[in-house]
């Protein structure tokens, strides 16, 4: 102990770091990860791997070369949106459009605000969204599941669940669960989802309230429209749920750090905003798949709901207890 | 189980020094006993250069409200009153005394039998408890009279016992509790008959059993006594969220906790008060916890006031050869000492040292918005924003966004992914917001 060191208080630190937190993330993605290589075999190996390598390379490049500044990619958390951008892509998509969706991921939604912890909208989906409106027909061209399926891009493709149900025909609540289902990689399997949730609540990454309040929001809302008029809303809560990439974005995009809100209230706002838009815009025959655009466009009220929807203050309005 | 019911954090204990009997410190060659106190006005030296004094006597009087009484921890004859550099960082002024065997004032009773009788009138305990210097023995050492004496129109209603130590480490006023138990509740009696209330609340937390077990028996002999034990919690020693905590009731934002009717007293100091009413003692002696992951000997000391801490430290087991700083107090809200070469002031709770590796912050990241701060904040404010605005100089705003509630607990930097600093941020605002409002309070009146 030659030198002491002085600083103020605390001294100690939770050991909490980003990458502890990305790490986290990842882990809880491995089931559906698993199901989705299982279901979608070689093509789902190209396509992940595919936008994990090309997210953090184009995160490497820009930080090095454009910003000539420290890279970030041990952080992980580029490595995390190129997984997701995955799970929210069919797996018999070319290789040239994943790599468009990273750059636009990575390169506009997330560096050209300043890196993470700036940008207002969730990388993953910004990506989605641009691909899903520039190749409208391989975006929406589904594999067939088959168990470890040695297809890519001659892969059988059917529409999926989201636009039966539109067309009047009654999804399989197991097939759901278990994701034997087509539609993009990461969303099929409800089960292997919420697993994933449940490590995160485990490990206090996330908390339930935006999750619970989407799918709650959700499920009530198809409920109400089923009772309005049951001809044109057959399905389930519960099928409504665990179809298309609802339990997808509400478990794992809604709850994004950066662009969703600080505190439980706004938390809850958020949520039920997402779970309103999302049955809205699923109404919709051109695009069954709201989730994306619901969280997007709640994204963009995360900074007002920052703003107005403060904590609850210690000794503000509260009835003594006992 | 109960506790409060916003935010907080629950780091490792590490109570090393849990269970150690108390030792009693040898007696230093020389002390230099501090006249100044955390808060409040520095005492008036009574004593000069060349004075005989025994161990008790009076050598500070205390200078206005907030303020209170120095006696002299040992026995000699006063070398100098000159200032000195102390735990807080400041060179204030202090009495030295070279030591001269151990003599106390004959009125101090000094055998250990417990007096439990106690037959003074309010008013006689409370200037009894102002003479003996008595202060918050947590560490805001707050004088413990003003406490005892509500301002007019207000009435408190319960006594809080803070007997939750919830910094890690620090062990102190656990093993007090262990083995003081009957003299702490006489002297829960004795502040609950200062402050006129039938009912007393004794919060410990729940990772302290066997003192549990123990207040839980002692309490079926004195009326009026509960004991609660409440889920291990940090802050929950923070005034506010004690009264939380232990009778439920919330403290509104710049009120005291009269506001609510409660008064709330540290264990160490209702000790103190047990002995300065029913044996004449005044406070010139404390319990203090010297520990760390690498210390040899973690353990708890009772030490003279003014002994140097390396003295004790020394007694102790000396300083762990991969100590990067020593911390006076917990972890959480003590501060880092430049030097062991201050003297054992009446808020010293504990040395405290910590590993080379745990010394060293980690690099300061860009906020990620996760919002964890704003989770564990126990005042229920928004560290990050607060943050934001100090390093934008947005005073206004940061006053609007409760700044001035901030009790400074660090539970936001402690649990940051991104190691934000964001205590040091909010400190530098709210003092610069207290100056504000200050000033525009002077304007008015
Ligand atoms: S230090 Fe202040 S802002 Fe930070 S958690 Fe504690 S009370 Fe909240
Ligand atoms: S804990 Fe740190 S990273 Fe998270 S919101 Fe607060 S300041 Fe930002």
């Amino acid at each position: 102990m030659d030198k002491l060191i002085i600083s103020p208080a605390p001294h100690i630190h939770s050991g909490d770091s980003i990458s502890k937190n990305m790490q986290a993330v990842i882990i809880a993605l491995m089931p559906a990860y698993l199901v989705a290589l299982y279901y979608f075999g070689l093509g789902a190996l190209i396509v992940s791997f595919t936008a994990i390598v090309s997210c953090v390379l184009f995160e490497y490049l820009i930080q090095k070369f454009i910003l000539k500044g420290d890279t970030t990619i041990k952080d992980g958390s580029a490595a995390l949106t190129g997984l997701l951008l995955a799970f929210n892509l069919p797996s018999n998509i070319p290789i040239y459009i994943v790599i468009v969706g990273s750059l636009v991921a990575i390169g506009i939604a997330k560096m050209s605000f300043g890196g993470l912890g700036n940008n207002p909208f969730n990388p993953a989906l910004v990506a989605r969204v641009f691909l899903l409106i520039s190749f409208p027909v391989a975006m929406t061209s589904w594999p067939v599941p088959e168990a470890l399926s040695m297809h890519y891009l001659d892969a059988v493709t059917a529409p999926t669940t989201l636009r039966n149900m539109n067309f009047g025909v009654q999804p399989d609540t197991l097939n759901l669960l278990i994701g034997n289902i087509g539609g993009s990689m990461g969303e099929v399997s409800g089960f292997a989802l919420l697993l994933g949730f449940a490590y995160l609540l485990y490990k206090k990454v996330i908390s339930w309230h935006i999750p619970v309040s989407i799918l709650a929001t959700s499920a009530v809302f198809i409920y109400i429209l089923h009772l309005a008029a049951p001809e044109s809303y057959i399905v389930s809560p519960i099928d409504y749920i665990l179809s298309g990439g609802l339990l997808l974005g509400a478990i794992y995009m809604a709850t994004d750090y950066v662009t969703s809100p600080m505190t439980k209230p706004g938390m809850l706002i958020y949520g039920v905003g997402i779970g309103l838009l999302t049955v809205i815009i699923r109404i919709s025959p051109v695009y069954p798949e709201g989730v994306s655009f619901a969280i997007l466009i709640m994204n963009a009220f995360t900074p007002l709901i920052n703003t107005y929807v403060k904590p609850k203050r210690f000794g503000e309005k509260v009835k003594a207890k006992k | 189980m109960r506790t409060f019911r916003i935010g907080g954090i629950h780091p490792a204990e590490n109570k090393f020094s849990a269970g150690q009997k108390i030792k009693t410190a040898n007696l230093p060659k020389q002390v230099a006993i501090p006249l100044a106190h955390y808060i409040g006005a520095p005492a008036e030296a009574v004593v000069a250069k060349g004075d005989i004094v025994k161990v008790g006597q009076l050598i500070g009087k205390a200078n206005g409200f907030i303020s209170a009484n120095v006696h002299a921890s040992v026995s000699g004859k006063v070398n100098k009153i000159d200032v000195q550099l102390d735990a807080s960082g400041y060179k204030r002024a202090a009495v030295f005394i070279d030591v001269d065997g151990d003599e106390w004032l004959e009125t101090i009773d000094r055998t250990q039998t417990v007096v439990r009788e106690c037959n003074l009138t309010k008013e006689e305990i409370i200037k009894k408890v102002a003479e003996a210097g008595i202060v918050g023995l947590g560490g805001a050492t707050f004088p413990a009279h003003v406490k005892l004496s509500p301002p007019p129109g207000k009435k408190a209603e319960v006594l809080v016992i803070n007997a939750v130590e919830c910094e890690p480490y620090l062990t102190c006023d656990h093993q007090l509790m262990l083995e003081k138990g009957e003299e702490i509740m006489v002297g829960i009696s004795i502040l609950m008959k200062a402050l006129d209330v039938n009912r007393a609340v004794v919060g410990i937390e729940n990772n302290k059993k066997d003192a549990i077990a123990l207040f839980q028996k002692l309490a079926k002999e004195f009326k009026g006594v509960e004991v609660t034990a409440l889920k291990v919690q940090y802050p929950q020693g923070g005034e506010k969220q004690l009264i939380d905590a232990a009778i439920g009731r919330q403290v509104p934002s710049g009120a005291l906790p009269i506001e609510v009717g409660a008064v709330v007293q540290n264990v160490g100091t209702t000790f103190a008060v047990y002995e300065a009413v029913q044996k004449n003692k005044p406070l010139f002696e404390r319990v203090m916890t010297i520990t760390g992951k690498s210390a040899t000997n973690p353990g708890n000391y009772l030490v003279r006031l003014g002994t140097m801490l390396s003295e004790v430290v020394d007694q102790a087991g000396g300083v762990p050869a991969d100590t990067g700083k020593i911390v006076g107090g917990g972890p959480m809200m003590g501060r880092s000492l430049m030097t062991l070469d201050v003297p054992m002031a009446k808020g010293s709770a504990g040395v405290l040292f910590i590993q080379n590796m745990e010394s060293l912050r980690k690099k300061m990241q860009t906020c990620i918005r996760c919002g964890k701060c704003v989770n564990v904040c126990p005042m229920g404010l928004e560290p990050y924003l607060l943050m934001n605005q100090s390093e934008r100089e947005m005073w206004a705003d940061m006053e609007s966004n409760k700044v001035m509630d901030c009790i400074e607990c660090g539970s936001c930097s402690y649990t940051c992914p991104s190691n934000r600093a964001l205590l040091d941020y909010i400190r530098f605002g709210k003092s610069t917001v207290g100056g504000i409002i200050r000033s525009r309070q002077a304007r008015k009146s």
